[in-house]
């Protein structure tokens, strides 16, 4: 099981120095006893996210070196789980915000692989017109509310559209990712100081990947269960596998309980891993191969996927179905990038201002 | 017409328009039990209730995000710094966020968001809570400014700040709150973003002035009046986006400027405007552009220094006769 605190009334968090072994465990449990719950078409669309994302990502690498993708470039390989886990619990009028790696996220929330590629490419047809760039994916139809690229910095803002949920009197929750290491910023602490004082529907979630660009958690955090700094706010939190598509989404379908019936908040830890690099310009020489290989072995896709298989809820026939029309949707996206045009020149001077006054 | 100090021309504004849209509200620290730190926001919470009306903790930069977050799912929130120099906490969500969402999301989030409070130099509190910002927030394209320099501005500028569809840094003088005047109490009076006006026409000199230096350029222009010399003074009162054409069809006219602002005079707005002046109206010039500035030191606490860091009087009086070769 993953664990569960209230506020102070519980302490229930492994320690940092034996997340894996305990992760295993909660893992393997959960997964046994959730899959059954969830419906064929729910754990189909999971599994068929992830590897969307998956694939994406992967095509992202590869445009990124051929010089077609520009600027930093974040991907969310290994973390699959953790976006669309979350995302899968909550409805398309709530609302997502995020951090610069957000292509996965994005993903999950609804946003086309056309619009993310394009908006990649720098082109017209991406979802922020080509001026927001990989950091700044947004769209309104669809409540994806950005990509932000300082640390930290979206944190704030989810707390204010979570406040505004509440004073608009609608159920809509707000569901906010960061990395652990956004946790070290003020914004973080004052944003869950406000949301437990205020009782804001609003889901933190933080990404422990363990990585703050080169920095492991050891040597950047002094208490490291992140869960647990919710005891500063009185705010219930949990410690969640963030390897689990299962386990993310129940997480925080019991989060999105809280915040729509009790307008209350919570913090969710998931600990996960990126298998890449901070972004494509890091070579990643903080950690050893070795390191990744043993995430590797933890594969939320790969886990979820042999899960399935245990239980004779997909086949091999339906594995290769979907790696086909994920493949297309991937190459269909890189085509609408291609095809799209730049954005006209005009474009450089144009909403800066909702109204220019000029 | 009513007379009112500018204190309570700003609390009529908010009220009015607290009144007017229920997607205002007004956030800040001290802004509701206490009635403000400032008594800008008395009787606000009696009138609109704790829903409108919110005490924050200490967390500006919290709160300030906070309320972007807000804009963006709809509301109009007014979000008040006890002073801009608190503001400095919070400019990371300022500038990276409400400054550049709408650009940033391709036109998809427009941020209608008031940040206001006041600023400028104050009474004897020395270096940190006595300083000119605008600069600052005018260097960013996304952001207006706004600094009013009367009770009638201070009221019909807020107002059109608060329905502005675009981040806004609306800037109140700390020593001008108990200044009064003339204020219109129609619901529907409200003046232009982005208009200058002439404060007083004159012939042989402009001098561009805001905020707290409108008065004393007023009665500087007042005195070489009686000399001889015809000073004509504009207020820009949006400093962002800058009515330019105003000032520069003064200075075509006068053919000299003095640019007074208590700021300090590096990378200042008043460097801007000379900047603008000589592109646009160099031939037009019979001395070179004169800025009148704070110095360029951080504010002191004694009454002594401090009087000799902020601008005044005779540092106006001093530049036109300067440029008029007098």
């Amino acid at each position: 099981m993953s664990s569960q605190t209230t506020g102070r009334s519980e302490k229930a968090n492994p320690s940092a120095g034996s997340s894996t072994a305990v992760l295993e465990t909660e893992r393997h449990e959960r997964q046994q006893s959730a899959a059954v719950e969830e419906d064929r078409d729910t754990l189909l669309k999971l599994l068929k996210q992830m590897v969307l994302i998956r694939r994406f990502e992967e095509k992202c690498a590869e445009s990124y070196s051929l010089g077609k993708i520009g600027g930093f470039c974040h991907l969310y390989i290994g973390q699959e789980a953790v976006g669309v886990g979350a995302i899968s619990a909550i409805r398309q009028d709530d609302y997502v915000v995020t951090s610069y790696r957000e292509h996965g996220q994005a993903i999950a929330k609804g946003i086309s692989a056309n619009a993310i590629m394009a908006e990649l490419y720098g082109k017209a047809g991406g979802c922020s017109h080509g001026k927001g760039g990989s950091m700044h994916l947004f769209d309104k139809d669809v409540n994806f509310l950005g990509g932000h690229a300082i640390v930290g910095g979206q944190i704030p803002l989810a707390t204010g559209l979570a406040f505004a949920a509440k004073y608009q009197e609608t159920d809509k929750v707000a569901l906010c990712f960061f990395g652990e290491a956004a946790v070290n910023q003020g914004a973080f602490h004052e944003s869950l100081n406000m949301a437990q004082l205020w009782k804001l529907p609003c889901i933190y979630i933080c990404e422990n990947n363990q990585y703050g660009m080169g920095t492991s958690l050891a040597r950047a955090m002094s208490l490291q269960n992140v869960a647990e700094k919710a005891y500063a706010y009185e705010m219930t939190s949990e410690f969640v596998d963030g390897m689990d598509v299962l386990a993310m989404r129940q997480a925080t379908q019991r989060a999105v309980k809280r915040a729509r019936e009790e307008s209350q908040p919570t913090l969710l830890e998931a600990r996960t891993y990126r298998y890449m690099g901070h972004s494509m310009s890091d070579p990643g020489n903080y950690r050893t191969r070795a390191e990744i290989e043993k995430y590797q072995e933890r594969d939320p896709i790969k886990i979820f996927t042999a899960s399935l298989k245990e239980q004779n809820i997909i086949s091999d026939q339906d594995i290769s179905n979907f790696e086909a029309q994920v493949k297309e949707e991937v190459d269909g996206a890189v085509r609408f990038a291609e095809e799209s045009p730049e954005p006209d020149p005009s474009e450089l001077y144009t909403d800066i201002y909702s109204n220019p006054l000029a | 017409m009513a007379v009112m100090t500018m204190r309570d021309a700003l609390n009529q504004a908010l009220k009015e328009e607290l009144a007017r849209d229920q997607s205002v509200f007004l956030m800040g620290e001290e802004v509701a039990e206490y009635q403000g730190a400032y008594k800008v926001t008395r009787g606000l919470l009696e009138e609109f209730g704790p829903k409108r009306v919110i005490d924050t903790p200490i967390t500006e930069l919290g709160f300030a995000g906070l309320g972007v977050g807000a804009a963006m799912a709809g509301l109009r929130p007014i979000i008040e710094f006890m002073t801009f120099n608190f503001s400095i906490l919070a400019t990371d969500q300022i500038i990276n966020s409400a400054a550049k969402m709408l650009y940033m999301s391709g036109g998809q989030f427009k941020i209608p968001i008031v940040f206001r409070g006041p600023g400028g130099s104050a009474y004897q509190v020395s270096s940190q809570h006595s300083q000119a910002l605008e600069s600052w927030f005018a260097y960013f394209p996304g952001l207006k400014v706004v600094m009013p320099s009367t009770p009638a501005d201070a009221k019909g500028l807020l107002k059109s700040a608060i329905r502005d569809d675009d981040p806004v840094i609306f800037i109140e003088q700390e020593r001008m709150y108990g200044m009064k005047g003339e204020v219109p109490e129609d619901e529907d009076f409200t003046i232009p973003l982005g208009v200058a006006e002439v404060k007083r026409e004159g012939t042989d000199a402009t001098i561009i002035a805001r905020s707290l230096m409108v008065p004393a350029a007023l009665k500087a222009a007042e005195t070489l009046e009686a000399e001889g010399v015809s000073c004509e003074v504009i207020d820009p009162r949006t400093i962002r986006p800058l009515d330019i054409n105003t000032i520069v069809e003064s200075v075509k006219k006068t053919n000299r400027a003095v640019i007074v602002e208590e700021s300090h005079p590096f990378c200042g707005v008043g460097a801007e405007i000379s900047a603008e002046i000589n592109e646009r109206a160099f031939d037009y010039l019979d001395a070179p552009v004169k800025r009148v500035s704070g110095v360029d030191a951080p504010m002191p606490y004694a009454k002594n220094l401090e009087r000799l860091a902020i601008p005044g009087f005779d540092q106006i009086v001093a530049a036109v006769r300067e440029v008029s070769y007098l």
